[in-house]
């Protein structure tokens, strides 16, 4: 046996001698090593950034030398609020998952939360950071962070919570019977069966993001270098040129991002399907065969990652003698989550009085204004709904019926799908202006931009869901027609329409605030509805009327999906839903 | 006698309703795991068994009463139990090794010894060479070995299975059965005792030193004895018919006097009127047994008609019990015997079998009697399911109320006494199809 530790101690020529040789074996090592450099070159110069002197408003080079630059820095900011969402997600969705007394109202919380604009939570955010980092450009950045953050948490938080709370009992049961501790069973068992729910929902949050980035860089004086706020500064100068550069610049970050980050991941992930036998069509990703060929991969694995699971197990394990179950609470540690909660209750109530005060301080004219914005923010959300369902239902059958047509089609819709109807938006404004309509017709195309899509690939999978023999048995009756429609496709589709409407909806609220208020060639356009009353409360730093009209927005979709996405949902569930 | 391993001293599970009704799951059993047997533990499908033995392991709480782990409370003793599940309950995403590993790691064995204790114990399965499969790669029979080899590496002083076979097909459970003993008889495993839960009466007899029948609403032991057969067991000795049809005679027979008497029946009051419980069938299965029985003269032993039709008891006794429960076949001894309304059931047309089943259904069952004069009684003829749950709630457990609301509906709609709308959860009077109203479906008043 060898004894690899010792190589260390080697002189230098040794080293070199057992490192491997530039060969076609090594080369994945070599790109890996050059990437590593980069990495820290790039670490580099964002320190020297970041934690320089504070600059309010930095000038944005519409030059195309710096769109490299900014594409990366946007890419970190999103990273970097990942990477904290993911965090938040999994202690939020544990504690909710195994408190039940928490639980009761952690999970009505996150439906709260979810249904809050990204720009509502702008002047806390931002005001906050400021006062964390005073004078530092690292404040402005962590607010633009927290922002990103703000818009991709909550639906993992819930993927996680949901994927705790399905782990069937006979594996609790086992894993409480082989006395796994603490770590082990978050290990073994918890995150494995969460990963996959967390990996989908963490590619729709990382587009959530882009969709949002124009916002998250550039709000009132604040304007930080990247990507979203070259697009807008872009869009600012009517810039048509520049804008088309940023869009470029954009989708192909998405697509290599598709390619060497959710590709992969998700052809790792196929491991923690819960099925039990082996599926014939496994995803797979080059990358990551790539990297499962690299020895220096394989080497990281043995000396780094082995040791130190090793060391994880022998810390945990004396540490659980008696059984998880009948432990019982700690009276410390419950007397500390009592604590904890009297002080959320605290704050609650202080949050609601100091809401009532800032309420009854509001004009009649405004509740009046705010009204009438909520009825056109709802008519606009829900005729894009109808409109989009219109034309994505036929044509999301005729792709899920046609196996050559799906093979065409998917792909292309994928990549339309990832460029972010934010980006878009200048041009479509540019048509629209050009053509003579407003932002009242434009918010609606904008909105459908931004959602239809969820209805689209929904219905495709839906309809390949349909069953052959009941195709055929529809064709040997002669069910065609409409009433192919209306007893074979509409019902065998449902539950994935609904699914799909479900999250266009709350794509559709949240993107009416980028909708329906777009600074364009320094003017600003603007049309009636409750987002555009978000996003001017911002600009003007009319910050009651901000909490007024971010209350009522967040009132109006928990309430409508309590009312009727979730009867829909049931309904798809127990009538429609297609069993083996 | 030997100290039991595991002293079960009154254990009862009962659920308290928000009316202070207590519904009782596990009526208080005394039971002791002695070391150097298998025992087997038998009982009719839903009747409390795996929650028993989950008590047992020190999994779940008992209601009242106390588990003793060597006199030891059992909740503060790190047990020497393990337990093979049903469903394998393998981690799909750790290799096989690293499944049977897993419980060592929990026990900070270290990497090397973890590592040859686990590649030791798959040997002794039979599943060398399978180190780096992982559990979806391997048929039913392999998961269930990787599942004996997860619990055996922990060398647990008793061995628990949760009907460890039944999820697998005939063959390969036998085969299985079959190393499980040879493992055992030749102590090559590191185990005093095993405790099987199944409801294969066959295979307790084939297996066990020590046979506990339980009975079910609430469960309680029913019989409890020794088989002394010697290994292997030859299935056609008339010994082992003989244990087998006694079984199924025990569980067939809920009033077959007790061998032990109960000590605490005498002290509990009077239970209150038991709500007649309806065993799990289908129509369509009513109707093929009392075919069957017809065919092979009206009267049968239950222990061939299990073999004839390829049943296991789980399956078979409910359609016997509906059938008693009709009126349509009377039970005996452990025989089958089909009743003139049986027999004018089986030799009659479709149509005619709904209104037999009818007039059957309205005499005999309590809660399609209910629903059919409610129905009548309400002008609009129709009521909510939700009524019918109240009733029903007040004698079963949750899931158990579902099951007799799913039962009472399937055998209801059969018999055109109702019809059941999903959308709306309501219960529609049915107007019967065919012949006017024949004279003996009046409703029978309660």
């Amino acid at each position: 046996m060898k004894r690899p530790e010792r190589i260390a101690f080697r002189p230098l020529v040794r080293i070199w001698s057992v490192l491997p040789r530039p060969n076609a074996a090594s080369l994945p090592d070599l790109i890996m090593f050059s990437g590593g450099l980069a990495l820290f070159y790039g670490v580099v110069e964002v320190g020297r950034n970041w934690l320089g002197p504070f600059t309010p408003h930095v000038e944005i080079s519409r030059s195309l030398g710096a769109l490299p630059v900014y594409a990366g820095y946007s890419l970190l900011r999103i990273a970097l609020a990942y990477v904290l969402s993911l965090l938040f997600a999994v202690t939020y969705g544990y504690i909710a998952a195994y408190r039940p007394r928490a639980e009761r109202f952690m999970i009505p919380l996150l439906d709260v939360l979810q249904s809050i604009p990204v720009l509502s939570f702008l002047p806390g955010v931002m005001l906050a950071m400021a006062a964390l980092f005073p004078g530092r450009q690292l404040g402005v950045e962590m607010g633009a962070v927290l922002l990103i953050f703000t818009g991709q948490v909550w639906n993992m938080a819930f993927s996680f919570y949901a994927s705790l709370k399905s782990i069937p009992r006979e594996m609790r049961e086992a894993a409480t019977i082989y006395r796994f501790n603490w770590w082990q069973r978050f290990v073994q068992i918890e995150l494995p069966f969460a990963t996959i729910g967390l990996v989908w929902n963490s590619m729709m949050s990382v587009a959530g993001a882009w969709f949002f980035l124009m916002a998250c860089e550039q709000f009132g004086d604040f304007r930080l270098p990247g990507l979203g706020s070259y697009l807008q500064s872009a869009a600012d100068n009517g810039d048509t040129r520049s804008i088309l550069l940023g869009i470029l610049t954009m989708v192909a970050v998405i697509v290599l991002i598709d390619q060497f980050v959710w590709r992969p991941v998700i052809a790792w992930a196929e491991k923690f399907k819960m099925e039990q036998v082996e599926s014939a069509s496994a995803p797979t990703s080059w990358v990551l065969d790539f990297l499962q060929r690299s020895r220096g991969v394989a080497l990281f694995r043995k000396r780094a990652i082995r040791p130190l699971r090793e060391q994880m197990i022998h810390y945990f394990a004396p540490k659980h003698e008696v059984r998880a179950e009948s432990a019982g609470e700690n009276k410390v540690v419950l007397w500390l989550w009592r604590c904890v909660g009297i002080a959320a209750l605290g704050a609650i109530g202080y949050a609601v009085v100091r809401v009532v005060m800032i309420l009854t301080g509001l004009h009649g004219s405004e509740f009046h204004q705010l009204g009438i914005g909520l009825v056109a923010t709802f008519l606009r959300v829900n005729l894009t709904l109808v409109l989009g369902a219109l034309w994505t239902i036929p044509a999301g059958v005729a792709i899920g019926f046609n196996p050559r047509l799906a093979r065409i089609a998917q792909p292309l819709a994928q990549i339309a799908a990832s460029v972010p109807a934010t980006a878009l938006f200048p041009v479509v404004l540019l048509v629209l202006i050009r053509l003579g309509g407003g932002l009242g017709l434009g918010s609606i195309v904008l909105l459908l931009l931004g959602t239809q899509w969820y209805i689209l690939f929904n219905v495709i999978a839906g309809a390949i869901a349909i069953p052959t023999d009941l195709k055929e048995a529809a064709s040997v009756f002669g069910i065609r027609g409409w009433e192919r429609w209306r007893k074979l496709i509409l019902p065998g589709i449902f539950p994935f329409l609904v699914t799909g409407m479900v999250t266009a909806s709350g794509g559709a609220w949240n993107a009416s605030i980028v909708a329906e208020y777009f600074h364009f060639k320094g003017q600003t356009y603007s049309t009636v509805g409750v987002g555009a009353m978000i996003s001017e409360a911002t600009d003007a730093k009319n910050f009651d009327l901000l909490l007024a009209s971010t209350i009522a927005l967040a009132a109006v979709v928990v309430t409508t999906n309590r009312l009727g996405w979730r009867r829909l949902y049931r309904l798809a569930e127990t009538r429609f839903k297609l069993e083996g | 006698m030997t100290d039991p391993i595991i002293r079960a001293q009154a254990v009862e599970k009962f659920y308290v309703q928000p009316d202070g009704n207590r519904i009782e799951v596990i009526a208080p059993v005394d039971l002791d795991v002695e070391p150097g047997k298998i025992i087997t533990l038998l009982g009719p499908s839903g009747c409390g068994k795996s929650t028993l033995l989950r008590i047992l392991t020190g999994l779940s709480k008992p209601s009242s009463g106390e588990v003793l782990w060597h006199g030891q409370p059992i909740a503060s003793q790190n047990a020497g139990v393990a337990i093979v599940f049903q469903s394998f309950a393998l981690f799909p995403w750790l290799t096989v090794l690293d499944n049977v590993e897993a419980p060592l790691e929990a026990r900070g064995v270290p990497a090397l010894e973890r590592h040859k204790r686990a590649l030791r114990i798959l040997d002794t399965v039979g599943l060398d060479g399978f180190e780096s499969a992982y559990p979806k790669e391997l048929s039913g029979g392999m998961k269930q070995r990787v599942g004996f080899a997860r619990a055996l590496v922990v060398e647990p002083e008793v061995l628990f299975m949760d009907e460890p076979f039944s999820a697998l097909d005939v063959l390969t459970a036998e085969n299985l059965r079959n190393e499980l003993l040879e493992l055992w008889l030749s102590k090559k495993m590191p185990t005093s005792a095993i405790f099987i839960v199944t409801h294969n009466i066959e295979e307790a007899v084939l297996l066990a030193d020590r046979v506990i029948v339980l009975g079910k609403n609430p469960a309680r032991v029913r019989a409890d004895f020794p088989i002394e057969l010697s290994h292997p067991r030859d299935r056609k000795s008339p010994r082992f018919v003989e244990l087998v049809d006694y079984i199924y005679k025990i569980m067939t027979q809920p009033d077959l006097a007790l061998a032990v008497p109960d000590a605490t029946a005498a002290v509990q009051k009077p239970a209150r009127q038991k709500y007649q419980m309806l065993p799990h069938a289908r129509v369509g299965g009513v109707a093929g047994l009392l075919e069957l029985l017809q065919d092979r003269g009206g009267k049968e032993d239950l222990y061939r008609l299990a073999e004839v039709l390829i049943m296991d008891a789980e399956d078979l006794l409910p359609i016997v019990e509906a059938s008693v429960l009709l009126g349509f076949a009377t039970l005996k001894e452990g025989d089958v015997e089909i009743t003139a309304e049986g027999i004018r059931f089986a030799e009659a047309d479709i149509l005619t079998r709904k209104i037999l089943f009818r007039q059957a259904a309205l005499k005999h069952i309590v809660i399609l009697q209910q629903i059919d004069s409610v129905l009548h009684a309400k002008t609009d003829h129709s009521i909510s399911q939700e009524f019918f749950y109240d009733i029903l709630d007040e004698h079963f457990s949750q899931d158990e109320v579902e099951r007799q609301f799913e039962t009472a509906m399937n055998w209801g709609r059969y018999a055109e006494i109702f019809d059941f709308d999903r959308a709306s959860h309501r219960l529609i009077l049915a107007e019967p199809t065919g012949e006017p109203h024949p004279p003996t479906t009046t409703p029978v008043q309660l």
